[in-house]
C-alpha cells in the first residue's frame, strides 16, 4: 500500500452543459484529516457523489486504499471502505437509534435470509455481535441513553452525529463528513470539533470534511482544497488557503471590481457567505 | 477490537440449545393449530368457524404484503396474482393426484383436514403430505413468478413495481380465464391425457370446481403461525433492517453497504412465496370455488387495505387489521353477537368515565379516559342504531365497502401510518404513537 487512503485522478462529471466537477484530484495519506470548501454551488457535494458511487464519474479514477473503485455501485464502494454522511441528514427516520448503528454494522456481516429465518448459532451469535458493536459506538457519541428512541425525534445535533456513528458502524477507512456543523449552534460547533479529531484519533480513519463553517474548517484540518466552479483552485494549509488571494475572490468576488460580485450574483451564487472571515 | 465474524463466533451459542430455541415458536404453532382445530369449532360453532378460517387465509396474506409494502416500501398492487398461481398449482396437484392416487377427487385427509366434525379417519394420511407438499409447491411456483417479476422492475427506484404487478394480475387472470379448459371429471379422462396437459385444464373462466376441502383450521393456523414467525424473524435480523432501511431511505442505505436491489428482490420473493400457500390453502377452504374471476385486482385491494389499516410495516398490525376486516362484513349482515356485548360496553364507558372525573378532580386532565368513555358510547349507540335498521329491513352488508373506505379516510388524516406505524402491538414506541394520535392536539396534557 501506498500509505495513500484515497487517492482521485482527474474524474469530471457534467450534467449536460453544466460541467459540475472538471478534472477534480486528490490525495489523502493514511490517517489525514483534509478539509474540502468552496462557495455554494462549487461542487463538493458532487464530488462525494461521485467518490461514493451515487454517480458514475464521465472520465477519471478513483483508489481506495490502492484498489480501484471508480463508477462502482454504492453498496460495493461501502464494502470496500469509503463512507460518507449527508448534508441533509439521511436517516432511517422510523426506525431507532440503535437500529440506524446497527444497520451500518450489516456491511462486515455474513447475514443471510435462511440464516435469519431458522436463527442458526451463528446468525444468533452474529446478531449479539453487532449489536454490542453498535451500542459501543452510541456510547462514544453520547448516545446510549436514545438508543431505543426514534431516529427521527432526537434533536438536530444528535442527528448528525448519528449519521457519523453508524457511517464508522461500517469500519470504513475514509470517511466523508458533509457539512457536519451544518445547523448547530456555536457551543454544539465546538463538540463537534472535538468529536472529529477524536473518531480520526480513535478509528483510525482518513476523513475528508465538506464544511462552510471556516471557525471549524481552519481549526481541524491540516491542509483544505478549494472548489470553485467545479475546479480545485487552491490546496494548501489552513494559513495559506486564508491569505490565498484566488480563494477571496472565489468567496468575495474580484475586490477591485464591484462587477464581480454582481456577476456571481447574477449566475445565482451567494459570494460572500461563509466566506474564510466568519470564522 | 475483534472482528466481527470474529466476534460473532465467539457470541455463537451452542448449537443443541439454539437449536431448541429455533424450533419452539415453530412447535408452539403446531399445538396451537391443533387446540384450535379440535377444540373452536365446538365452541364458536360451524358458521364462525369458517369466518376463523378466512381470518387465517387473510392474515397469511396481508403478513406477506406486508413484507413488501411494509418492510421495503415498495408499492405492489397484484398480490392476489402470486395467490392465485399459488392457489392453482396447489389444486391442481391435489385434484388430479387424488384422481391418480385414489381414483376420485374426494377428500382422502385424515382427522387434521376434517372440517366435519365426527368424521372416522385415521389422525393423518399420505393424502394430508399430498396436500402440504401441494401447498409447498404453489408456494415456490408463485415464488419464482416474483423473482421473475421483480428482477427487472425492482432494479429500478420508484413506482415501477405498482405498474408491473398490476399488469402481472391482469394477466395471470386473463390466462387461467381464457386459456384454459374444463376440468376433467373422470379418471378414465384423466388417464388418457397427458401429463403435460393437465395444467391446462383447470376450468377456465367457470372456476376449479369439485376440489376437496382440505384446508382444515389445523392447516390454515399452521401456515399462520409459520408465516407469523417468518415475518418477524425477518424483521429482527439484519436482513429485515435492510429491508426497512430501503423503505426510509434508499439512498442512504445503498450507501451504507445494502445492495438494495437484490433485498427488495428477496423480499418480494419471499412474499410471493407466502401468497402462494395462501392461495393453495384459499382453493381448498369450504364455500370457495377457485376462480379467477374472484382473484383479480379487487382482492390485491382487499389485501392493501388490510396493511394500510394495519400499519406499513407492522406484523401485528397487518394481523389484527386482516382479522377485523374479514369479521367486519360478516357482523354487519347479523351484528347480534356484538349487540350482545352492548352491556359490557357500556360498563366499560362508565368505569372511564368515573375514572376521568377522578382524575380531573386530583387536577390531571383524564382527557384519555374521557376519549374513552365517548368511543363506547358511541360504539353502544352504533349497536342500536345497526340493530334498528336491521328490524327496518336494511341489509348493512352491503354497505360494508362504504364504511371501509370511510374508515380508510378517516385513518389517513387522522394516522396516515396505520394504527400501528412499523410497530408491532407489544412495543412500547406504538402506544406512544397511538396515544399521542389519539390525544389529538394535545390539550391539558402535562
Amino acid at each position: 500500500m501506498s500509505g495513500e487512503a484515497l487517492r482521485v485522478t482527474g474524474i469530471c462529471k457534467s450534467f449536460g452543459g453544466l460541467k459540475a466537477v472538471q478534472d477534480f484530484s486528490i490525495a489523502l495519506p493514511t490517517g489525514s484529516l483534509r478539509g474540502l470548501i468552496g462557495p455554494n454551488g462549487a461542487g463538493k457535494t458532487t464530488v462525494f457523489n461521485l467518490l461514493t458511487g451515487v454517480y458514475r464519474p464521465d472520465a477519471g479514477r478513483v483508489e481506495l486504499g490502492g484498489g480501484e473503485i471508480t463508477g462502482r455501485r454504492p453498496f460495493l464502494i461501502a464494502e470496500a471502505g469509503l463512507s460518507r454522511t449527508f448534508q441533509n441528514i439521511r436517516l432511517f427516520g422510523e426506525l431507532s437509534v440503535l437500529d440506524n448503528v446497527r444497520l451500518g454494522c450489516h456491511v462486515r456481516a455474513r447475514h443471510g435470509t435462511f440464516r435469519a429465518l431458522l436463527r442458526t448459532p451463528w446468525q444468533r451469535g452474529e446478531e449479539r455481535a453487532i449489536e454490542e458493536r453498535a451500542r459501543r459506538l452510541l456510547r462514544v457519541f453520547g448516545l446510549e441513553g436514545r438508543a431505543q428512541d426514534q431516529a427521527r425525534n432526537l434533536p438536530y445535533g444528535d442527528q448528525r452525529k448519528l449519521e457519523i456513528a453508524r457511517a464508522l458502524a461500517t469500519e470504513p477507512r475514509v470517511l466523508l463528513l458533509d457539512e457536519p456543523a451544518a445547523g448547530m449552534n456555536s457551543q454544539e460547533k465546538l463538540g463537534l470539533r472535538e468529536l472529529i479529531r477524536g473518531v480520526r484519533r480513535d478509528f483510525g480513519v482518513t476523513i475528508l470534511l465538506i464544511e462552510h463553517d471556516m471557525g471549524v474548517v481552519m481549526d481541524i484540518c491540516e491542509r483544505i482544497t478549494v472548489l470553485d466552479y467545479g475546479k480545485i483552485i487552491a490546496e494548501g494549509t489552513p494559513a495559506e488557503i486564508q491569505s490565498n488571494p484566488k480563494v477571496v475572490e472565489a468567496y468575495l468576488g474580484a475586490d477591485d471590481d464591484a462587477e464581480g460580485i454582481d456577476t456571481a450574483y447574477a449566475s445565482g451564487r451567494r459570494p460572500a457567505v461563509g466566506g474564510p472571515s466568519d470564522a | 477490537m475483534a472482528s466481527l465474524p470474529e466476534r460473532s463466533r465467539e457470541l455463537a451459542p451452542g448449537a443443541a440449545g439454539s437449536a431448541l430455541r429455533s424450533a419452539a415458536p415453530a412447535l408452539g404453532g403446531v399445538a396451537l393449530a391443533l387446540v384450535l382445530h379440535f377444540f373452536a369449532t365446538p365452541l364458536i360453532g360451524d358458521f364462525y368457524a369458517k369466518v376463523l378460517l378466512d381470518i387465517g387465509v387473510n392474515i397469511v396474506l396481508a403478513v406477506s404484503l406486508t413484507m413488501v409494502n411494509g418492510f421495503t416500501g415498495q408499492f405492489s398492487i397484484g398480490h392476489a396474482a402470486f395467490m392465485m398461481v399459488g392457489g392453482y398449482v396447489s389444486a391442481m396437484i391435489v385434484y388430479y393426484g387424488s384422481m391418480l392416487g385414489y381414483g376420485s377427487p374426494d377428500l382422502q385427509g385424515g382427522l387434521i383436514s376434517s372440517t366435519i366434525s365426527g368424521r372416522e379417519a385415521p389422525f393423518v394420511t399420505l393424502a394430508d403430505l399430498m396436500f402440504a407438499g401441494s401447498l409447498v409447491a404453489g408456494g415456490l411456483f408463485a415464488a419464482a413468478c416474483g423473482y421473475v417479476v421483480g428482477l427487472p422492475s425492482l432494479r429500478l427506484k420508484g413506482d415501477y413495481l405498482a405498474i408491473v404487478t398490476l399488469g402481472f394480475g391482469e394477466i395471470v387472470r386473463v390466462l387461467v380465464q381464457s386459456q384454459t379448459g374444463d376440468v376433467l371429471y373422470t379418471v378414465e379422462e384423466v388417464r388418457e391425457t397427458p401429463i403435460w396437459q393437465l395444467p391446462t385444464k383447470v376450468g377456465g373462466a367457470l372456476g376449479f370446481s369439485g376440489l376437496p376441502f382440505y384446508s382444515s383450521l389445523f392447516w390454515v393456523f399452521l401456515v399462520v403461525s409459520l408465516t407469523l414467525l417468518a415475518a418477524y424473524r425477518l424483521k429482527r435480523s439484519a436482513t429485515g433492517r435492510a429491508f426497512l432501511s430501503i423503505r426510509e431511505d434508499e439512498i442512504a442505505s445503498e450507501a451504507m453497504g445494502v445492495n438494495t436491489t437484490k433485498f427488495k428482490v428477496s423480499a418480494f420473493t419471499i412474499s410471493a412465496f407466502f401468497a402462494g400457500v395462501a392461495g393453495g390453502l384459499f382453493a381448498h377452504t369450504i364455500g370457495v370455488t377457485l376462480n379467477p374471476g374472484e382473484l383479480g385486482f379487487q382482492k390485491s385491494f382487499d389485501i392493501i387495505i388490510m396493511v394500510v389499516l394495519g400499519g406499513l410495516g407492522s406484523i401485528s398490525g397487518a394481523t389484527i387489521a386482516a382479522a377485523i376486516v374479514t369479521i367486519l362484513p360478516e357482523l354487519l349482515r347479523n351484528p347480534e353477537p356484538l349487540l350482545r356485548l352492548w352491556p359490557a360496553l357500556a360498563g366499560i364507558g362508565a368505569v372511564a368515565a368515573v375514572a376521568g372525573l377522578v382524575m380531573r378532580a386530583r387536577g390531571r386532565s383524564g382527557g384519555l379516559f374521557f376519549k374513552a368513555a365517548l368511543a363506547a358510547g358511541i360504539a353502544v349507540a352504533l349497536g342500536f342504531a345497526a340493530r334498528s335498521a336491521i328490524d327496518a329491513g336494511h341489509d348493512l352488508g352491503r354497505y360494508r365497502m362504504i364504511l371501509f373506505a370511510l374508515a380508510l379516510v378517516l385513518l389517513m388524516i387522522l394516522r396516515p401510518q396505520g394504527l400501528f406505524g412499523v410497530h408491532e402491538i407489544w412495543e412500547r414506541s406504538m402506544w406512544r404513537g397511538l396515544l399521542h394520535a389519539v390525544g389529538g392536539g394535545g390539550k391539558g396534557r402535562a
